[in-house]
């Protein structure tokens, strides 16, 4: 099935993208049919810059194993961060 | 038998005149013959789905998929488009209705047309097909697994695709479903209500339904495609087009 699971939100920060680096600011979250991946379904998270074009994008496609350990070790980074650096 | 085909991509006035871009693939037979609109999946414009266009020109029909995320997303790749028009919530029904009637119409154009014109959609494009099988006129619909047609997507899903099964009673063509066994969406409870409803406006459709398939059978290019249910598929729905899209223009 497709699940049309979408979370979206604003971000702030840079990406690399084909062509090198850009500024970032709107993330997708979804958990949805591939279109690389080989799985049934996949966690995809598009990081872009719509204002600059489709192709300013920064994508990764996981299973739900890799995406909740990427998850988690983003919070673990960041939760070793001292608070005055955040 | 003779079996060239063309096939390339064009542009077409959609809907509101806009100019949009479109994948046609034509028999050269001299016809008469009848005529495919393809709607592609909620992954877009692709060339898994370019593949299906050219497949129906082989068996003999003019094919047409019009890029529905043209405007969003002019000339990106399809994975690109995909994930634009997704974080913008998915396009407009009216326009998606708007953009098949003039493809139904371009097809009709054609030098070997017969004036007759099908459509077929997958995914998201099933529940589309249905969508404008029940709002412009058209000869035969093929609804392949076409998730949210009786049912709404998930709260929140930030995706603007509501219900059309209450548009059932404008159905104006015969109606084929094809759908897995193991689909969560539509399943086959589902599709039997979907049938039920169908039954009620005494509308001409039929459904089948394989095992050991899911959502996505016919898609050779990812990990849910099934080749047994594929190949009865594309028998069941050629056969389907053979009926209600052949002979000259009534």
């Amino acid at each position: 099935m497709c699940t049309y699971i979408t979370e979206r939100i604003t971000v702030e920060g840079t990406g690399k993208g084909a062509t090198g680096w850009f500024p970032v600011t709107n993330a997708s979250v979804y958990f949805d049919h591939p279109v690389s991946a080989p799985f049934d379904h996949a966690l995809t998270i598009d990081v872009a810059n719509p204002a600059q074009g489709p192709a300013a994008r920064v994508a990764v496609e996981l299973d739900s194993a890799s995406a909740r350990a990427l998850a988690n070790a983003i919070l673990k980074t960041l939760d070793a961060v001292p608070a005055e650096l955040l | 038998m003779y079996d060239a085909l063309l096939a390339e991509t064009t542009t077409i006035s959609g809907a509101e005149g806009d100019s949009i871009e479109a994948y046609l693939a034509r028999t050269m037979t001299a016809g008469p013959v009848g005529g495919v609109v393809v709607i592609h999946h909620l992954p877009g414009y692709d060339a898994a789905t370019k593949g299906i266009v050219r497949r129906f020109a082989d068996a003999g029909y003019n094919a047409i998929m019009p890029n529905l995320f043209h405007r969003e997303a002019p000339g990106a790749a399809p994975d690109d488009a995909y994930a634009t028009v997704r974080a913008q919530g998915g396009v407009p029904d009216d326009r998606v209705v708007a953009d098949v009637a003039a493809a139904r119409d371009y097809l009709r154009s054609l030098t070997n047309s017969n004036g007759k014109v099908g459509v077929i959609g997958f995914c998201s494009g099933g529940r589309q097909t249905y969508l404008v099988a029940c709002s412009i006129e058209i000869d035969a619909a093929v609804d392949c697994y076409g998730g949210f047609v009786l049912n709404s997507p998930p709260a929140g899903s930030g995706l603007n695709m509501t219900p059309v099964i209450e548009l059932t009673p404008n159905l104006s063509c015969p109606l084929l479903g094809l759908f897995g066994e193991e689909d969560k969406a539509p399943s086959p409870e589902e599709t039997a209500k979907i049938a039920a409803e169908l039954d009620k406006h005494g509308k001409h459709y039929e459904f089948h339904t394989y095992p050991d398939a899911g959502h996505g059978f016919f898609a050779t290019d990812r990990p849910m495609y099934r080749p047994a249910a594929a190949t009865e598929g594309w028998a069941t729905l050629l056969e389907f087009y053979g009926r209600h899209l052949s002979g000259k223009e009534s």
